[in-house]
């Protein structure tokens, strides 16, 4: 029998993982097409959501990508999360500090959160390489030094917002979001006024980053189909001792690999800084983007356009999970509960075929039954 | 300038802060070794871990019985692992996935729960009653032996537990028939055994040994649930063991290795004032370092991790 094709067992799971929020919710005394109504409206109704949609999407596309990118490679890559605020870190440091113009600021900026994310990626790379140190325990490990790294630099006088926990906001030079302090300003407020749509959309945080994230995911693709490079990393994460065989250097692959998961995550950590949160905070607990991440490469089939679609899917969820609450009582969480059931149903993908299976077997009997 | 002297008084204050700490990881990372031992990967530990703390502390608060609550978060972590029964057992799905997907569904209910409980809250009430802590009073107050040895119920039941892995995985019958679907399933199977009940007893073991690592965090070491309580600790605990190189024993060293460099960072950070976001760094840092200076590989079981499907001769 053939197998079912990626795209099928996607949409068969993601059918099963809404059934299951539904059963959820029923049992907890919520009516689901109330509440997925609800959820459907929330994210698509106005220009404003489609604009909070692409705009929490955006992080999730490049932590996405660069889980994926290691996982192509063989390799396990949780550390997306400390990569992504050490990318972040590095942003806000050179957006706050640095003064220069835009032109160079803004690449600036992102290229120091890109090379924060690839060196933090890079270490685990080079301890593995190097010292044989499962990736899955130092980017775990890893991830802890960031968030605290994070947290001390931030409170550092100079880079610190006064009377708060979080730090100055990044110059208007680096900013990435839409007609950035223009938008704000009164000539640029009397314009708004004058065209809804657009003020709706400026309302959001809206920036460039999707634009460079597309890029990357363009850029992902052709460096693992149709490169050298990518051709190597993907022949050690397909059979590692057949490729050091044919004269791969396992641990340059290795390390390349852990750089460019971090470089992408970094670059998250950037374009959240530049186009959205224009700080850095002091970190109670995870933000979760690293791990969401993991979520989307998995759903996306660790392919570059599965890892967008399905980024863009979880960041519609994100958006519209929140006003479930406001609106019906429901708590958020049931997004949280459909994700994970998705991605359950995307682990088994045999109970597919043998349902496909045995549906099949059950029409030729019934077709059978009446000739 | 201030001598660094360590008193008897100080060394107490560090042990006893060492077991505090350690104390969850160890139910939780020997639920790990359990699972591993019969070849099936679970970094969902996190997951169950966290569902158990929640369900702990809202049994622990509603009934006013910490024992209860105890219970209750085995029975919690127990339930959901039999999600990674079904798929790693049942259907062979890759172990990872599946785990990644319960660090989704148990935090999701978890707080989805305490939401509908609490009247829309992610965070429990103050239990009435912690877990009960053992030789409180035997000792002068804030001596040597108080600081050592008075610690919650917990922390001794987790010792225990340290034997008990052992001696079943090593000393008995059933802990060779577990450790040989881990190491030969093939080979356990042709012997008579069913593998996939053999896996199913390490899973389920697992998720109950992790509930209760996440009760041991959510009613002895502090006295509710809140969103942050167990982030991370799960996946801790599996760095733990890993780094005790699978075996009961090597992981209750890795597990107070952690619960040691907690205990430098609160110790430091009441003596010295270093910033408390560069003492908590600490035991991330040790452990790289320690890793790295780590002589000898570790070896998880042969077939870990692997799906193992029976031969049906249909």
């Amino acid at each position: 029998m053939s197998k079912l094709p990626p795209l099928v067992v996607t949409g068969l799971s993601l059918v099963a993982g809404l059934l299951v929020g539904a059963i959820a919710l029923l049992l907890s005394g919520y009516n689901p097409l109330e509440a997925y109504a609800t959820l459907t409206v929330g994210t698509l109704a106005a220009a404003r959501d489609w604009s909070f949609v692409i705009i929490r999407s955006t992080p999730l596309i490049l932590t996405g990508l660069s889980v994926a990118f290691a996982f192509r490679t063989g390799l396990f890559n949780i550390g997306a999360e400390g990569q992504f605020i050490m990318g972040a870190l590095g942003a806000a440091l050179v957006g706050v500090l640095v003064p220069m113009p835009a032109i160079l600021h803004i690449p600036l900026t992102m290229l120091v959160g890109v090379l924060f994310g690839a060196l933090w990626g890079g270490l685990s790379g080079v301890l593995k390489a190097r010292w044989g140190i499962n990736e899955v325990i130092s980017t775990i490990m890893l991830n802890w030094i960031a968030l605290y790294l994070n947290n001390s630099v931030v409170m550092l006088d100079g880079f610190r917002r006064e009377h708060s926990e979080a730090s100055n906001k990044i110059l208007d030079t680096a900013r990435l979001d839409f007609l950035g302090a223009w938008k704000t300003s009164p000539e640029g407020l009397a314009f708004r006024q004058d065209f809804p749509l657009l003020d709706d959309i400026l309302r959001t945080p809206a920036n460039f980053g999707i634009v460079i994230a597309i890029l990357a995911v363009i850029l992902i693709g052709f460096v693992l189909e149709k490169t050298v490079m990518g051709y190597r990393l993907k022949a050690v994460g397909f059979n590692k001792e057949a490729a050091a065989f044919s004269g791969i250097s396992v641990a340059k692959s290795t390390i390349t690999a852990m750089v460019v998961a971090g470089a992408l995550a970094g670059l998250a950590g950037a374009l959240q800084v530049q186009g959205v949160s224009r700080e850095v905070a002091r970190l109670a607990a995870m933000e979760g983007m690293g791990f969401d991440g993991i979520a989307v490469a998995l759903i996306g089939f660790s392919q570059p356009w599965g890892v967008f679609g399905a980024a863009l899917m979880y960041g519609s969820l994100k958006h519209g999970g929140p006003k479930l609450q406001p609106a019906l009582g429901i708590p958020m969480e049931i997004i949280q509960i459909i994700m994970g059931s998705v991605i359950f149903f995307l682990s088994l993908p045999g109970i597919w075929q043998y349902l496909v299976l045995y549906w099949r077997k059950w029409r030729g009997n019934h077709i059978h039954r009446h000739q | 300038m201030e001598t660094i002297f360590i008193g008897i008084s100080d060394l107490g204050f560090l042990i006893g802060v060492t077991l505090l700490y350690a104390s969850p990881l160890i139910f939780t990372a020997l639920g790990g070794v359990v699972t591993e031992s019969t070849g099936v990967v679970n970094i969902g530990l996190e997951g169950m871990m966290t569902l158990g703390a929640f369900t702990a502390a809202a049994v622990a608060y509603y009934t006013a019985d910490p024992w209860l609550g105890f219970l209750a978060g085995g029975l919690a972590g127990g339930l959901l692992s039999l999600l990674h029964v079904l798929s790693t057992v049942k259907f062979g799905a890759d172990h990872i996935i599946s785990g990644i997907a319960i660090n989704f569904i148990g935090p999701g209910l978890a707080l989805f729960i305490s939401r509908l409980v609490f009247n829309g809250a992610t965070q429990t009430l103050t239990v009435p009653n912690k877990i009960p802590k053992i030789f409180d009073g035997v000792f002068p107050s804030k001596s040597f032996f108080d600081l050592v040895f008075k610690q919650d119920a917990t922390v001794y039941l987790a010792l225990i537990l340290v034997v008990v892995v052992w001696f079943v995985l090593y000393r008995t019958t059933l802990g060779l028939r577990l450790r040989s679907a881990g190491e030969h399933p093939l080979a356990a199977e042709t012997l008579g055994l069913s593998v996939a009940q053999l896996k199913t007893i390490g899973v389920v073991s697992s998720g109950v040994l992790a509930g209760w690592g996440g009760a041991a965090m959510s009613i002895a070491v502090v006295a509710r649930f809140s969103p942050g309580l167990i982030s991370g600790h799960g996946f801790i605990a599996l760095a733990a063991m890993i780094f005790g190189k699978w075996t009961p024993q090597g992981t209750l060293g890795a597990c107070l290795f952690f619960g040691l460099a907690k205990g430098l960072e609160v110790y430091l950070g009441t003596r010295f004032p270093i910033p408390s976001t560069i003492l908590a760094m600490i035991p991330y840092i040790l452990t790289l370092l320690v890793l790295i200076g780590f002589v000898g590989k570790a070896r998880p079981p042969a077939a870990d991790g692997r799906p193992f499907i029976k031969e049906r001769s249909v």
